[in-house]
């Protein structure tokens, strides 16, 4: 041991010799400062475009946005179209989940059929069967047994109890948004299916040994627990259905954001602007959904140490380590 | 019926794929006993206790609890097996500690324990929370309750888990293995609240390494091997004289085990008052 590696360099001067508090040099990183460098380039690029290229028009842009049939059309369309086709979409893709993981062997097949046909079609496609599917009962869609009309013929007696118009009945919102919540319950039926089985199998041996049924294990137990492991793929399946909407075309279905802007366009010849203005609500509308996935996964998320704030922390010293080189 | 033995297990057995555990089990629990299940790992004790509260189906014999045939009815000599919600009424007399505490991780620990007086015996959430609160400080965690189980040390979580299957009011505990899963310096804590609740007159089936805990606690252990009971009797007779082969040297390893853990423990101590 040589003299040099024994006597310790004391900076902060307290006297006893001991080292102290550390204040080091922090490590550069000169590949940021160049990366920094080629997007603040990329980010001039654009913002030049968008400033100086007169076809944006972008007083336009802007009262394209604010239209009245633009904003009833994002509204009905494509906000609470988002809406109810998530809800059926959940609802039924948990009830799809629950009977894939059924003893029922009946059952496990029906939703494994279920999920194979839907996730097989095309939305589009879909959406535009729904708004056609009208065509199949010209004289309306009767209510009642099965076969009603041909035991009514050979019998006598009518097991038809009302009779929808069915046209009316599946164009429009309410065709759309079954379409979108029927597809998307496929998908949701595998999320779901992932959630519970992420689900410690001792979870549901605790209730059950409490007392507790099986739905109410499942409800009270295993689905809360799920839900932490549910909830962000769902924020991304709502994110997706939103701008599926887009598709309510194929109903057709006139009161939805982006068919009504696509219209404006097409009648004041000013294409690019309108499709600029859909590009900025669909901005919007997915960024404030993003806020409510953090809250949702808060909200899932307690008892299990996850912590979102914390996280957000963390971003913040990533920025700051990026001049300092500081903890990572 | 108090004649009737509270638990009253005749000839159980049990295979998982054709590998057989349970060999014919015969084990009589009267009420207020303490009974510990010990023997070596796969010699079938835990899938016993979770044959008697149904967590397993059993192949054959039959399992009375307080009188009642358990999973299944006796029609006129032909059984029948019962509903769901039978066999849940069932568990509802019989609470359970597991290995890995199990508490639900999205509930405090007042929470774990209001839920399933609340939710399965319908009473108010105020009653409920009231004696929660009173189990809670019978294990010494009164201070506790609002903290989820992350929050929690793994002897503290084993206490609430107590407490949360005393809740049902239960006619017998079954433990299993109530303290593998702690920390050594954890385990006297959950063995203190264990032998508070045998003083009530709680009757006990306790699957457990722990000697000590047997040989001051139990009115009754049963040694377990091979899926049989190869020995069963007053705990000084069993773990100090054992008559068979099989049990003499399971509590020799047992003994040699404890002796390196007690001396890991106190090494640990030493360690940490330096």
């Amino acid at each position: 041991m040589s003299d040099s590696t024994v006597s310790v360099p004391d900076p902060t001067g307290d006297g006893d010799g001991r080292p102290g508090r550390i204040d080091a040099v922090p490590v550069r990183h000169p590949g940021r400062w160049v990366a920094i460098a080629v997007l603040a380039l990329i980010v001039a690029m654009i913002a030049n475009l968008l400033i100086t290229n007169s076809a944006f028009e972008w007083d336009f842009v802007r009262q394209a946005m604010i239209q009245s049939p633009v904003i009833n059309g994002l509204l009905v369309g494509t906000l609470l179209g988002t809406a109810l086709a998530m809800l059926v979409g959940v609802a039924f893709g948990v009830v799809l989940a629950v009977m894939r993981l059924s003893d029922n062997p009946v059952l496990r097949y029906s939703a494994w059929v279920y999920t194979w046909f839907f996730r097989a079609i095309p939305r589009l496609v879909l959406l535009t069967i729904m708004g056609a599917l009208g065509y199949l009962w010209p004289d309306g869609l009767g209510l009642g047994m099965p076969f009603a009309h041909e035991l009514h013929n050979a019998f006598g007696p009518d097991f038809t109890f009302a009779t929808i118009n069915a046209n009316k009945l599946f164009s429009g919102l309410f065709g759309g948004v079954v379409g979108l919540g029927l597809s998307e319950a496929a998908y949701m039926a595998e999320i779901a299916r992932a959630g519970i089985l992420s689900v410690e199998p001792g979870q549901r041996e605790a209730a059950q040994a409490l007392g507790m049924g099986n739905g109410l294990s499942m409800r009270r137990i295993v689905l809360p627990q799920a839900m932490r492991v549910i909830v962000p793929p769902t924020g991304n399946e709502t994110i997706a259905m939103l701008k599926d909407t887009s598709l309510l075309i194929g109903i057709p279905l006139g009161t939805e954001m982006f068919f009504q802007l696509e219209a404006i366009g097409s009648r004041t010849y000013k294409v690019f602007p309108v499709l600029v203005a859909a590009v900025i609500w669909y901005l919007i509308v997915c960024s404030v959904l993003m806020i409510l996935q953090a809250r949702l996964e808060r909200h899932f998320g307690r008892g299990f140490g996850s912590k979102p704030v914390a996280r957000e922390q963390g971003v913040r010293a990533r920025m700051l380590g990026l001049a300092g080189g500081g903890p990572r | 019926m108090s004649d009737v033995p509270l638990v009253h297990a005749v000839n159980v057995t049990k295979a998982f794929h054709g590998n057989e555990v349970l060999k014919g089990i015969d084990l009589d629990v009267e009420a207020g006993q303490v009974v510990c299940l010990l023997g070596p790992s796969g010699s079938g004790k835990t899938t016993f206790l979770r044959c008697i509260n149904q967590l397993e189906d059993i192949d054959g014999g039959r399992i009375w609890v307080d009188g009642e045939l358990a999973g299944y009815e006796d029609r006129n000599g032909r059984l029948h097996r019962l509903p769901d919600k039978r066999i849940a009424q069932q568990r509802r007399e019989i609470g359970m500690v597991f290995q890995r505490f199990n508490l639900f991780p999205h509930m405090t620990a007042i929470e774990n324990v209001m839920e399933a007086p609340v939710r399965v015996k319908g009473k108010s959430k105020g009653e409920a929370r009231k004696r929660g609160l009173e189990l809670l400080n019978r294990v010494g965690l009164g201070d506790r309750c609002d903290h989820y189980p992350a929050q929690l040390s793994g002897g503290q979580q084993q206490r609430v888990a107590i407490a949360r299957a005393l809740a049902m009011d239960p006619k017998l505990m079954l433990f299993d293995e109530p303290t593998s899963a702690l920390d050594p310096e954890l385990v006297g804590e959950v063995l203190k609240v264990m032998r508070g609740l045998a003083d009530t007159g709680m009757t006990m089936i306790v699957v457990t390494h722990e000697m000590g805990f047997a040989r001051e606690v139990a009115d009754m252990v049963v040694f377990m091997d091979g899926g049989v009971v190869v020995e069963q009797g007053a705990p000084r007779d069993v773990i100090n004289n054992p008559q068979h082969e099989r049990t003499r040297s399971f509590l020799a390893r047992i003994r040699e085990e404890s002796a390196e853990e007690a001396a890991a423990l106190a090494e640990k101590m030493a360690a940490e008052q330096i």
